[in-house]
């Protein structure tokens, strides 16, 4: 990876630098610490009994031959444990009448989708739960699976939840003419239907269902022997976690202690609050022990949320010069038989990304969410904002297309440039700095894009058997959520601030305390190359400390990409702190007044003097306390918690060389290219990291990743022989580079990175292996473009019919082949 | 991720295993390199009682030569099998395909024997060893016999082993001098296969004198393509010859129709790749 950046400030040392993590040492060498490694004395296991079919009346539970297995201690239905009336939180009612059902711990009467738990084993061990769980006998009357989000909207549709008369969650609508943040798109697109020199552009786009498949499977202990319940979990948002924890139990928020230890992976899969750690905290109130719930891949395939799953439908207006004039988005999103914490908000946050980067004076935005008898859908890396990007980045291709037109040359010719920032779009967002201009030549260059353009032609005029394709996607993201007081005005359950504390201690080692809560990011690096030059001091002095509510007792955890631009920020504001409260004891020291002390590299001095003490130094003084200023307290230790203004608007040009194999319908990646303006660049090293990792699984959208459900909505992809991750060998070397532009909203000038690689991704890929083909007669290949799919999309484009394909059978082959997806979870028969 | 209760016995010698395998009647599974039993342990989709590991027998690793034949014992790896110089050199076609399997980790706990007894019609190597005319080597309570590779691959996951018969060993003809190619296609990297393709060709003087072809994930066992090989044989080693005997390859086949393929599009793949693989093998 290439870096451009500002000169750096004489203070800075470690910003910039491309440390290596210093959490990797103890990760990659085992002595890590996850959930399941934590088994307190005395711990019992529960095993959760889940429903293999999507939709059904449970007519009996008999637990009778299961409670005589060997190591069992108990088997519970809801009304056994009495929690049939509790029901999990949703953070987010997008609207006043939005139509919210209850999510139980267990099903009680009806089951609403393959994969909800009826009923839990507790055992001495984790086999003899399993082994037992096989022991309880469940009888159910099928009911008709909801399937299709558009059928369940129909008239007569069978009714997930009959109570809300309704499949309907809720219908949000952002009008850019009603909200007066830009004119009309109905009177847009009546005037681009009556003028001979506009064009209209309406296609459907289908955002497939995908799993985060997180490395570590999710999972929890609940210990009640102590003063306070302890949770450990494999989550991302202890502290969320507990206050929900307490609104859903009513266990008081301060006899709760969550933490979060080493934490693999979450990709917004880990964000939920779960039925399974509820039961946790229930069955360990009950026994008085110690409970543990580890999942296995196969049920967190199965019964983790979901993420994507819309279905949208697109028109877009422009003049035939190219000039963009209004953009109508109407979703129809899967909310899943419940809603998850924050799930209803999650194509919401996509509604103010459809203008993205380009200059449409309308634009109106109705969703619509769906329930399905299928597994619940919330926040996936992107969150909304993926399907936003690949929405309006297809559909400037189509435009593009339409108009005969560059498909670079008309985002150019729409986009925000340079010289116009800030700019406040047409949903009233106000972007405070970019240069797509540099991103755009820069990767340009480095793509090589005229003499691709050049081998494109020369390729289609041999009619080679391999076609290749230019996939564009010129992306931004609203990052940080969030200005609490913008979340307020979107109906969210919560602020969007973070806390920090800095204690200084004795020795003059730093401690920093975080409200955000790493699960691979890299916070212990990144915070400590911040807090070092800040407070100039060694980075190995620095030592991070986060994910559990008795040491990081305030916090709002990490999603949406927020720990640096939110997180980071509230610890610069404590270090500023520490530095004022130095500063006054360093003048009393020193005998100077603090307008003379100047703070440079950690050391107060004297101007014109070479009297000075380090804020290590200081610190000591502040321990002993045997002389300090009387009008303050002896210590230097400082709390600050931050609430960002605005959102930070990482930007970036994204260009994929494909090349498809027209006898086949294989596509390969043969060269991706992305120039990233993510604005400062604490490490680049990590930065780089975020992006490779974030371009493979926007990728594997694109090529390789869908959670597919069978007619009687059983989950097909239930292992990952079947749900197909790509792994390295199925991806090239990326060309990453980054520009910066540093973010005017923020001390660091940062903008975030974690979900930058897959927002941008997908339509990348998606843009260039339809260019591939459309001299072929191809129009669009769904997600992900599999080589059966583009096979079939040359036939139809050659006017040959060809079968339909099953999407929900299993060959016998393929290792596991012998799986019966209508039992997913392998009951031996 | 737990299997059910299963009781373990791990012999070191071959007639320990055939009598240990007997005794645990028709509950007791062989493991070999565990890559495919495994899983199945740990998605309750088996549960036998006993199982019988294979790894601690040492006749039943190594490949050697025996007479005109390589004979592998079943407990090689396919990592063994991939480096094998004797192999190289007279069964080149099985070192290929052996090259394709999964991923380097599975290749270095998978074994021939394993994957073979499993019987997989997505497995690459059945269709390899049914094309090279391979023997299998059983062993029972009755003693051992020899079964051909045709008479081998019953159906879907079912061999000519009975409940109480290990393999042993896989024996090959010598096809020394040979060309050869798997072409293989998946989804991605360590994906079973969608379709594979194994040849093997002699060429004398730029004409195809004899030719073996397989067929992988082309119907309920490995398939032998003998319409393409009838077509090559005594034709030039040309792309036209490719091209014309790959029309055949669907003679014979059942391609079943999944998520990943249905059976048009399989033929279709099987076809297009058997005229790579034979372009690619000459070449």
């Amino acid at each position: 990876m290439t870096v451009t950046e500002q000169t750096p400030a004489p203070t800075t040392t470690e910003v910039g630098r491309a440390r290596t993590r210093k959490e990797d040492a103890r990760l990659i060498t085992g002595r890590s610490r996850y959930t399941d490694s934590i088994t307190p004395h005395g711990t019992l296991h529960m095993h959760v009994v889940r429903s293999p079919l999507a939709h059904a009346t449970i007519t009996s539970v008999d637990t009778s031959s299961a409670l005589r297995s060997p190591g069992v201690l108990g088997v519970y239905t809801a009304a056994d444990l009495g929690v049939e009336a509790v029901g999990l939180p949703c953070a987010w009612p997008i609207t006043p009448d939005m139509k919210a059902p209850q999510r139980p711990l267990l099903a009680s009467r009806t089951v609403h989708f393959a994969g909800e738990g009826v009923a839990v084993v507790v055992a001495r061990s984790a086999a003899a739960a399993r082994d037992a769980a096989d022991q309880v006998e469940i009888d159910y009357e099928p009911l008709e699976p909801v399937l299709d989000m558009e059928a369940a909207l129909a008239e007569g549709a069978t009714l997930v939840h009959p109570d809300l008369g309704t499949n309907e969650n809720a219908t949000w609508v952002f009008d850019s003419g009603a909200a007066g943040t830009g004119s009309s798109v109905d009177e847009a697109i009546a005037a681009a239907e009556a003028d001979p020199d506009s064009i209209v552009v309406k296609r459907r786009f289908l955002q497939q269902r995908l799993i985060p498949a997180f490395m570590e499977p999710r999972s929890c202990v609940v210990d009640p022997t102590g003063e306070q319940i302890t949770i450990w979990a494999a989550t991302q948002v202890p502290h969320i976690l507990r206050t929900m924890t307490t609104v859903t139990l009513g266990v008081p928020e301060s006899k709760l202690r969550v933490i979060a230890p080493d934490v693999g992976g979450g990709f917004g899969g880990k964000i939920g609050v779960l039925p399974e750690e509820m039961l946790c905290v229930v069955l360990a109130q009950k026994t008085g022990k110690p409970v543990k719930w580890t999942e296995t891949r196969s049920e967190s395939l199965l019964a983790a949320h979901h993420g994507r799953d819309q279905i949208q439908d697109i028109t877009i207006t422009a003049k035939k010069d190219g000039t963009v004039t209004g953009l109508d988005v109407h979703l129809l999103a899967d909310m899943g038989a419940y809603l998850g914490l924050v799930g209803p908000g999650v194509p919401i946050l996509g509604a103010f990304m459809f203008n993205a980067i380009y200059k449409f004076p309308a634009l109106k935005f109705t969703c619509t969410n769906v329930f399905t008898t299928k597994t619940l859908t919330d926040a996936y890396r992107g969150a909304g904002r993926p399907e936003a990007t690949f929405a309006i980045e297809r559909i400037m291709d189509e435009l593009a297309v339409e108009l005969g037109r560059d498909p670079m040359d008309l985002r150019r010719q729409n986009w925000i440039t340079h010289g116009e920032f800030p700019f406040t779009t047409v949903v009233g967002l106000t972007y405070d700095s970019g240069n797509y201009e540099q991103a755009t030549d820069q990767a340009m260059a480095t793509f090589d894009y005229a003499g691709l353009r050049h081998e494109q032609e020369e390729r289609r005029r041999s009619g080679d058997r391999i076609q290749l394709g230019i996939g564009i996607s010129t992306f931004t993201e609203m990052c940080g959520l969030a200005p609490s007081r913008v979340l307020g005005s979107l109906d969210y359950g919560a602020g969007g601030w973070e806390a920090a504390s800095i204690r200084m201690l004795a020795t003059g080692k730093v401690e920093v305390i975080t409200g955000a809560s790493g699960h691979g990011q890299g916070h212990e690096t990144a915070f400590s190359q911040i807090v070092a030059d800040q407070l100039g001091v060694p980075y190995e002095d620095v030592e991070v400390l986060h994910g559990d509510t008795h040491v990081s007792p305030k916090g709002l955890d990490t999603y949406g990409s927020r720990s640096l631009v939110v997180g980071g920020i509230a610890i610069v504001k404590a270090a500023e702190k520490v530095v004022v409260k130095a500063k006054k004891i360093a003048a009393h020291l020193l005998e100077a007044s603090e307008e003379d002390l100047e703070f440079s590299g950690g050391n107060f001095t004297v101007r014109g003097t070479d009297k000075g003490k380090s804020i290590q130094e200081i610190a000591f003084a502040a321990f002993m306390a045997h002389d300090y200023p009387e009008d303050m307290e002896p210590s230097l230790d400082s709390d600050a918690v931050y609430d960002p203004e605005n959102f930070s608007f990482p930007h970036g040009t994204h260009l994929a060389a494909m090349e498809v194999d027209t006898e086949t319908g294989q596509v390969r990646l043969r060269k991706y290219v992305c120039v990233d303006d993510v604005g400062t660049v604490v490490n680049p090293l990590i930065v780089e990291g975020q992006v490779h990792g974030g371009l493979a699984q926007g990728i594997a959208q694109a090529l390789f990743e869908e959670a597919t459900y069978d007619d009687q909505g059983t989950l097909v992809t239930g292992t990952l022989v079947d749900y197909t991750l790509p792994s390295a060998a199925d991806l090239p070397s990326f060309d990453t580079a980054v520009v910066s532009t540093p973010a005017t909203s923020n001390p660091l000038g940062v903008k975030g990175v974690g979900e930058a690689g897959t927002i941008a991704s997908t339509p990348a890929i998606v843009n260039g292996v339809i260019d591939a083909l459309r001299h072929l007669g191809v129009t669009n290949v769904e997600m992900p473009t599999t080589s059966q799919r583009v096979w079939r999309a040359i036939q139809a484009a050659k006017g040959n019919t060809t079968q339909e394909t099953p999407t929900d059978v299993h060959s016998p082959g393929a290792g596991l082949g012998s799986i019966d997806p209508n039992n997913p979870q392998g009951e031996v028969l | 991720m737990i299997p059910a209760q299963f009781d373990y016995v791990r012999p070191t010698t071959l007639d320990e295993a055939v009598r240990a395998l007997s005794e645990g009647g028709e509950d007791a599974k062989v493991l070999g390199g565990g890559q495919s039993l495994l899983p199945v342990l740990r998605l309750r989709l088996a549960a036998p009682t006993l199982l019988v590991d294979l790894g601690g027998i040492a006749e039943l690793r190594g490949i050697r030569e025996d007479g005109d034949r390589i004979a592998v014992g079943a407990m090689t790896t396919h990592h063994d099998v991939v480096h094998d110089e004797l192999l190289h050199e007279h069964v080149g076609l099985l070192s290929d395909a052996a090259a394709t399997v999964a991923d380097p980790q599975v290749r270095h706990r998978g074994t021939l024997g394993g994957a073979l007894s499993h019987a997989d019609p997505a497995g690459d190597l059945g269709a390899v060893a049914l094309a090279l005319e391979a023997e299998f080597v059983l062993a029972g309570p009755g003693g051992r016999r020899t079964v051909a590779a045709t008479e081998f691959f019953l159906d879907y996951f079912t061999t000519a082993l009975a409940e109480d018969e290990l393999l042993t060993e896989i024996r090959f003809p010598r096809y020394t001098g040979w060309k050869h190619h798997y072409e293989k296609f998946n989804r991605t990297a360590q994906a079973w296969s969608m379709v594979a393709v194994a040849v093997a060709l002699k060429v004398d003087g730029g004409v195809i004198s004899e030719a073996r072809v397989g067929l992988t994930n082309m119907g309920t066992t490995p398939i032998r393509a003998s319409g393409v090989e009838a077509a090559l044989v005594g034709q030039p080693a040309s792309e036209d010859s490719a091209k014309a005997a790959a029309a055949h390859a669907t003679e014979g086949t059942s391609a079943p129709s999944d998520a990943d393929a249905a059976a048009d599009y399989r033929e279709h793949l099987a076809r297009v790749l058997t005229g790579r693989a034979v372009l690619t093998a000459a070449g």
